[in-house]
């Protein structure tokens, strides 16, 4: 693919509100994690949770998108200088040549789960607003409408990769000629439903998330929002940090369990070169989908090891953040920046060695070095793969 | 920005319309539209297990990619999938919700792995046997419009065919009386590039609300508000009675998708 450059990207989770905290606490390997101590979650799990967000509202004519998701997406739309970027790209392309693709897999279901508390005696639900809060389209609509942005809007769905994959159909709408820009990115926030869920699978950790750990067990969910803005590159970007390539693949083989082997993955990752034009020795990271879990972080490790080896330093960032689910793509691809500008390479948090068992090069401890071009991953249920390569544009 | 894109083979599934070659002749206006209750066929593309797991929903997408597919001679398995649905497998997020506020709370794994937008994806990819890309999104009344675009562009990026899902079916009380949907309807398209044997299509984002009441044959109206992917009968209706033109497919309050219909 032709690269883009992100012009503006930002990011809000458990490990900060805008990527100068993000950096801090990649930094100073502090993570965002806390027991959780929202009602009606399952017990003694810990949560990535945004507090700051939770007293925020949306603007007055915006005011019926209000909802945990609304209010999450507010915040990190504020941070970073975010909104100026992106009013500096109307003036260059007219607000009707910029698309909004952004992923979410549960919207703003925290509001229903709520209502769904206060049914009637006959069982019906108390009024609110379904279509800007519960529905997959609201959280692209609040955004394009908070934007004042007049192009398409695409509410991305896939699961734990929904974030991921909002770069790279973005990219396929600019490469069509639909759009000149698109903001893309991520908000999932936590909710009943996916706390319960993954208890019911038996995937949550007991503790803090311990991705790549040999005694990992299992998944802490967080919460976050991320966003960026693409646009076309010229000559004057050479260096400037872009979406180089991107690929995605389907599993065909479970729809909760990742293929054993990884193939899926590996298919995703080679795409993602492919796109880029680049050999894999061309990456110095590789920022895992790494969930905690013990057949995810195995099986990736094997498909990072058949296309890296050992040679590529490798790592997840969810000790830091938790699995935000349909936001860990664009939050890693996040991630990904600050690396690349920062020259850091984070280890995994809270383990002195990883799984001797794994053959790929999993880092522990973070390294101060040159990184031009990050591979991000993401696996989600239903068998996506998407990855995503973050790098200075050649 | 236009895109040009060919319609190689199509599937539809709605009450009363039971796959292109019967529906034909009444989306076109030259048969008379019987509605008649639709079940959502089982799914025998997949082994037995996952079968008995797939809700009404993801049956209907099924069903009507299967038949789209078929239509257009490509194999399965070579093709990228776009699915759109604004309400996705309704049954399954109200029964968790459910389980969710009962005294344990405990919901079934089963039913949360299918509670994603991207089952009806993830059963395709296992029916067929597929491990090319697939996109899942939503889009409330617009999502016809919104996945027909994106799935137009990325035929139009990758010079490659992909095969175009979108489904809904009503959801369940009480959530449905927040979102009434009223009739379950399915459509597929395989879409290729340049032309192909079921007609061409022309398409750009048009900043400009479509008309709320379009013209359609008698009694097919009810269907067209009941159900957001049923907002897609203009464009069968004229692709059924080869009549050219353009029209305006609902996608935002601001904005909508022109669409011609080519030779």
């Amino acid at each position: 693919m032709r690269p883009l450059r992100i012009t503006a990207i930002t990011a809000t989770s458990a490990m900060g509100t805008g990527l100068a905290a993000m950096h801090e606490t990649l930094a100073s390997r502090r993570a965002g994690l806390a027991p959780c101590d929202l009602p009606g979650m399952p017990d003694g799990v810990w949560v990535g949770r945004v507090r700051e967000a939770e007293a925020l509202q949306p603007p007055a004519p915006l005011a019926a998108f209000a909802c945990r998701n609304t209010r999450l997406a507010e915040l990190a739309l504020r941070q970073d200088g975010f909104m100026e970027a992106v009013a500096a790209a109307v003036a260059r392309h007219g607000a009707g040549r910029i698309a909004v693709v952004l992923g979410t897999s549960t919207s703003g279901i925290e509001e229903t789960e709520q209502a769904w508390a206060r049914r009637g005696q006959d069982g019906a639900l108390p009024p609110y607003d379904f279509a800007r809060t519960h529905d997959l389209h609201a959280l692209p609509r609040y955004v394009r409408a908070r934007l004042g942005l007049r192009g398409p809007c695409i509410p991305i769905s896939t699961a734990c990769t929904s974030g991921a994959r909002a770069f790279l159909d973005a990219a396929t709408l600019i490469a069509a000629g639909v759009a000149d820009a698109a903001i893309v990115g991520g908000a999932d926030t936590l909710c009943r439903l996916t706390l319960h869920g993954f208890a019911s699978l038996e995937l949550l950790a007991k503790g803090p998330t311990r991705p790549c750990a040999e005694d990992r067990d299992g998944i802490s969910i967080g919460e976050a929002a991320a966003f960026a803005l693409l646009e076309r590159a010229g000559p004057e970007d050479a260096g400037r940090i872009g979406l180089l390539g991107v690929g995605a693949s389907s599993d065909g083989h479970h729809m909760s369990s990742p293929h054993p082997e990884g193939l899926g993955a590996v298919t995703a990752m080679r795409a993602a070169l492919d796109s880029a034009g680049i050999a894999p020795a061309a990456i110095d990271y590789v920022n895992m989908h790494g969930t905690g879990t013990r057949a995810n972080d195995a099986m990736e490790d094997r498909a990072i090891a058949r296309l890296f080896g050992d040679a590529v330093p490798c790592s997840s960032t969810k000790g830091w953040t938790g699995h935000t689910l349909g936001a860990s793509g664009a939050l890693e691809a996040a991630v990904a920046a600050v690396c690349i500008q920062a020259g850091l390479v984070p280890g995994c948090l809270g383990l002195a060695r990883p799984d001797p068992s794994f053959v790929s090069g999993v880092v522990v401890e973070n390294r101060a070095t040159r990184v031009d071009r990050a591979l991000s991953n993401s696996f989600g249920f239903g068998g996506s793969n998407c990855a995503l390569v973050i790098g200075r544009i050649p | 920005m236009t895109l040009l894109v060919g319609i190689a083979g199509i599937g539809l599934l709605g009450p009363g319309l039971a796959g292109w070659a019967q529906a034909a002749p009444v989306l076109a206006g030259q048969a008379p539209y019987a509605p008649a209750p639709l079940t959502p066929p089982a799914p025998t593309l997949l082994p037995p297990t996952e079968r008995r797991r797939t809700g009404p929903s993801v049956r209907l997408a099924l069903a009507v990619a299967a038949e789209a597919v078929q239509d257009s001679g490509a194999p399965p398995e070579e093709l990228d999938t776009v699915f759109a649905s604004s309400n996705g497998e309704g049954q399954v997020i109200t029964s968790i919700l459910e389980a969710l506020h009962t005294p344990d709370g405990a919901i079934s794994p089963t039913q949360f792995h299918n509670s994603v937008h991207n089952a009806a994806a993830g059963y395709w990819g296992i029916a067929v046997g597929s491990s090319r890309p697939s996109v899942s999104l939503g889009g409330y009344d617009g999502v016809f419009a919104t996945g027909l675009l994106h799935a137009a562009a990325q035929v139009v990026a990758g010079g490659e065919k992909v095969l175009f899902v979108a489904h809904d079916v009503p959801l369940p009380p009480p959530l449905g009386a927040l979102r009434p949907t009223s009739e379950s309807f399915a459509l597929a398209l395989v879409l290729a590039p340049g032309g192909a044997r079921r007609g061409a299509l022309r398409i750009e984002p048009c900043e400009l609300p479509a008309p709320a009441a379009p013209t359609l044959p008698p009694g097919l109206g009810t269907l067209h508000d009941g159900n957001p992917v049923a907002r897609a009968l203009p464009l069968l209706s004229a692709l059924a009675a080869g009549r050219h033109g353009g029209m305006l497919l609902p996608m935002l309050d601001d904005a909508s998708l022109s669409v011609t219909v080519l030779g």
